[in-house]
């Protein structure tokens, strides 16, 4: 426990915050904060289990993925290590760099119409409605697994048998194969994911929008500013660290499609949709190669600690423009 | 005082996760219990029938039966293999045993005292034999048998003018596809009710395919190619079993494989876009989108069952090598090299092997059994239902089967032929580029 400082603190001070006073001493005569029983104890009880549960099922298995990117391993005989040769396969591996491809059109699709799409809920049901059951139809595909919703979408986009090409048959149109042509296969299950997933994100930037004080808007309007102009001037700006956080989050979980690809194409036709997760689960439980599987594993986690760094700066999402 | 409060919360909560795992980690095995694992629901019923019969016969033993499917079962096993939560005996593929047998997870048959006895000449010829592994041991008791045959659309059929004689007598060549090629173009319907054999047949409207479509076929091409480019004499491997070199840069092969998926470009075999998941050729087949069907015996009750149609069945074309050629493939019982109940692995799959049990599997008419008494109660079961498997059987009896690839490395085939043969019916891709995969393939094999 580190002893607590007996000067004022130099941070920023909130507007109408009072100065820091001195600590005082408790009737124990200990410092806040600074005993060595007392609530260190009892919050260390409250945080142990979470400790426990990431030291277990996160940070162990991190470290050991990273030590078995550097082994031959088929799970069943012990780990034999090979050095960078995961590595240098990696890097000379045609799939490997097409199922990062495959992975990235599907982030740029996904993320990007369900951003938009998002946000474009989230500010109608700001400014147009409070109504709580359009919240709760907005967020029904969100309570259907990935698994099912990928089977039920397979099914209404069948060539042949599919509801969605019924109805393109009846205008006169040729059937489109959504999940079985190389072209429309990835637009289509990232569209699908969209369909599952904007309702949720349209109601973090609808918590994020209820933030902004209403009398900024009342100044907006006074000032004789339109709605669509309030949008870009008020509204945006003022949502963009909640904004920047909810991509950061959707991004990492869009680079992480696995089920719906694999109950859908299963990575086909030719590799067409092969992404990343999904490769690297066919080299570990198909090949049973654990160690080249960790090795994209580690790449994948460096990718997207980059990625989320460079939001991060360009966004400034540690910042926010209200006060 | 607050201090022990702490330890003893996070003690019991270690304590918590540790016999989280221990519970986790016992299969439901001891000394009165069997685990057996199988993936196909239809045949559940049937090795219940035999786990009621064996119990009877070994009191105090009790199998335990766990289904699940296909995709599942395979992921599900390796995991258990890991975790040590593995069946004693489970239903194993000769695809899949090459590779459990160089983990080492399986027990040799033929050092075990109940199952030591299991002799090749119990079984239909062949059958026995692909599960010797290269060490020369044991790994999997036969069960059953299967073979493949053409389904058909009798109505589709009889208006085509074609008749069940006619189906069972045709023949094949990669040139200009035989009397088969122009049976499937009879069959061929476009929407404007045009036959694919008749002038202004619209290849891309198609209403009635001639012959539905199974994907591309990954490395085997069981219900797809399989067929014709064996009846070229072609065969996957340099050896029957156990090869060290693949065939798929054959000249034969490739012949085989331009023509069968030329006919999806002439429009008798739907693209491969029409195949999906949830839209195999049973379907294409049940929904009348595809008059006939190329696939496996264990799919006989699904092809026979569609309401609204008589099905029909016929042997698969004469090829250029002038004989028929049909893949006879085999599943076996194989027991885990770390099974809880050992003991009582061995009766079961000794019981599995044996002609009471497989007289009890024949009966249900689900499956081929593998003994010879087993098959012909399955022929009767089958009889009685109205059923006429002989496109199935005669193959066997004609001894023009041919076997699943035995290899090492037969996930990386997979994984490496799966894409290479969606690119040449999807895509297009010249049949040229299976050279360069045959070459990835080989260099593998002599690691």
């Amino acid at each position: 426990m580190t002893v607590a400082s007996s000067s004022p603190p130099t941070r920023v001070r909130l507007p109408g915050a009072e100065p820091a006073r001195r600590k005082t001493k408790d009737r124990t005569g200990e410092r806040d904060g600074g005993g060595s029983g007392g609530d260190g104890a009892l919050a260390a009880v409250f945080i142990a289990p979470a400790l426990l549960g990431f030291l277990v099922f996160l940070l162990w298995p991190t470290l050991r993925g990273i030590y078995l990117s550097f082994t031959r391993f088929n799970l069943l005989t012990p780990a034999e290590w090979v050095g960078l040769d995961n590595y240098v396969r990696m890097v000379n591996d045609p799939i490997f760099w097409g199922s990062l491809r495959v992975t990235v059109e599907y982030v740029v699709i996904n993320i990007g119409v369900q951003t938009v799409a998002a946000l474009a809920i989230a500010v109608l049901m700001q400014r147009l409605t409070k109504s709580a059951l359009l919240r709760g139809i907005v967020l029904t595909p969100y309570l259907v697994s990935n698994v099912v919703a990928g089977i039920v979408w397979l099914w209404m986009l069948d060539t042949q048998l599919g509801i969605g090409n019924r109805v393109i048959g009846v205008f006169g149109l040729d059937h489109i194969p959504f999940l079985t042509d190389e072209t429309w296969a990835i637009p289509t299950i990232a569209l699908i994911n969209v369909w599952r997933h904007v309702g949720y994100t349209a109601l973090l930037l609808f918590a994020g929008l209820q933030a902004i004080p209403s009398d900024v808007y009342e100044a907006a309007k006074v000032d004789g500013a339109s709605e669509w102009r309030m949008f870009w001037r008020v509204t945006l700006p003022l949502l963009r660290p909640v904004l920047a956080v909810v991509l950061i989050m959707t991004v990492i979980g869009s680079f992480q499609v696995f089920d719906s690809v694999a109950v859908t194409t299963a990575g086909g036709p030719a590799n067409a949709t092969n992404v990343l997760q999904l490769y690297i689960y066919g080299s570990a439980f198909g090949r049973f190669q654990f160690g080249y599987a960790s090795a994209m594993s580690v790449a994948l986690l460096v990718v997207l600690s980059v990625i989320t760094v460079i939001q991060y700066r360009l966004t400034r999402a540690g910042h926010t423009d209200l006060g | 005082m607050r201090l022990r409060a702490f330890s003893a919360l996070a003690g019991a909560l270690a304590l918590s996760l540790v016999s989280g795992c221990s519970a986790g980690s016992s299969s439901g095995s001891d000394a009165h219990t069997v685990t057996y694992w199988l993936w196909d629901a239809n045949q559940r019923p049937a090795y219940e029938a035999c786990a009621k019969d064996f119990e009877k016969e070994n009191p105090g033993l009790d199998v335990r039966i766990t289904q699940m499917g296909w995709n599942d079962y395979w992921t599900k096993l390796t995991a258990s293999f890991i975790a040590g939560t593995q069946p004693d005996v489970f239903t194993d593929h000769i695809q899949k045993f090459a590779q459990f047998a160089d983990l080492e997870v399986l027990a040799p048959l033929d050092e075990l005292p109940h199952t030591r006895t299991i002799k090749n000449a119990d079984y239909q010829p062949g059958l026995a034999a692909s599960w010797v592994g290269q060490d020369g041991h044991r790994y999997g008791a036969p069960k059953d048998w299967d073979t493949v045959a053409l389904f058909y659309n009798k109505k589709m059929a009889r208006e085509a003018g074609l008749t069940a004689g006619r189906l069972n007598n045709l023949t094949w060549n990669p040139e200009d596809g035989g009397t088969f090629e122009k049976a499937i173009a009879r069959l061929t319907v476009d929407r404007n009710g045009v036959r694919g054999d008749e002038k202004g047949f619209d290849k891309n409207h198609v209403k009635v395919y001639g012959l539905a479509t199974n994907d591309a076929g990954d490395g085997d091409g069981q219900t797809q190619w399989s067929a014709f480019a064996a009846s070229m004499g072609w065969r996957y491997t340099d050896q029957p079993a156990w090869g060290t070199h693949y065939n798929y840069d054959d000249k034969r092969f490739k012949a085989a494989i331009d023509w069968y998926f030329g006919l999806a470009k002439k429009g008798y075999l739907p693209p491969q876009k029409d195949f999906s998941q949830t839209n195999g050729p049973d379907v294409q087949f049940g929904s009348g989108t595809a008059a006939t069907s190329l696939n496996g015996s264990w799919m006989i009750k699904t092809y026979y069952g569609f309401k609204g149609i008589r099905t029909g069945t016929a042997v698969t074309p004469v090829g250029p090598s002038g004989k028929r050629a049909t893949m006879m493939n085999g599943l076996a019982d194989s027991i885990t090299k770390n099974a809880r109940n050992k003991p009582g692995a061995e009766k079961w799959v000794a019981y599995l092997a044996s002609h009471a049990c497989q007289r009890t599997v024949g009966e249900h008419g689900i499956v081929f059994p593998a003994t010879k008494d087993g098959t012909a109660a399955a022929v009767a079961a089958y009889k009685k239902d109205g059923i006429d498997v002989t496109a199935f059987t005669k193959p066997v009896a004609d001894k023009t089967t041919f076997s699943f690839p035995i290899t090492n490395y037969a996930a990386d085939v997979y994984a490496l032929m799966r894409p290479a043969m969606q690119d040449i019916y999807a895509n297009d891709a010249p049949v040229g580029g299976l050279d360069r995969t045959n070459s990835q393939i080989n260099l593998l094999l002599s690691q």
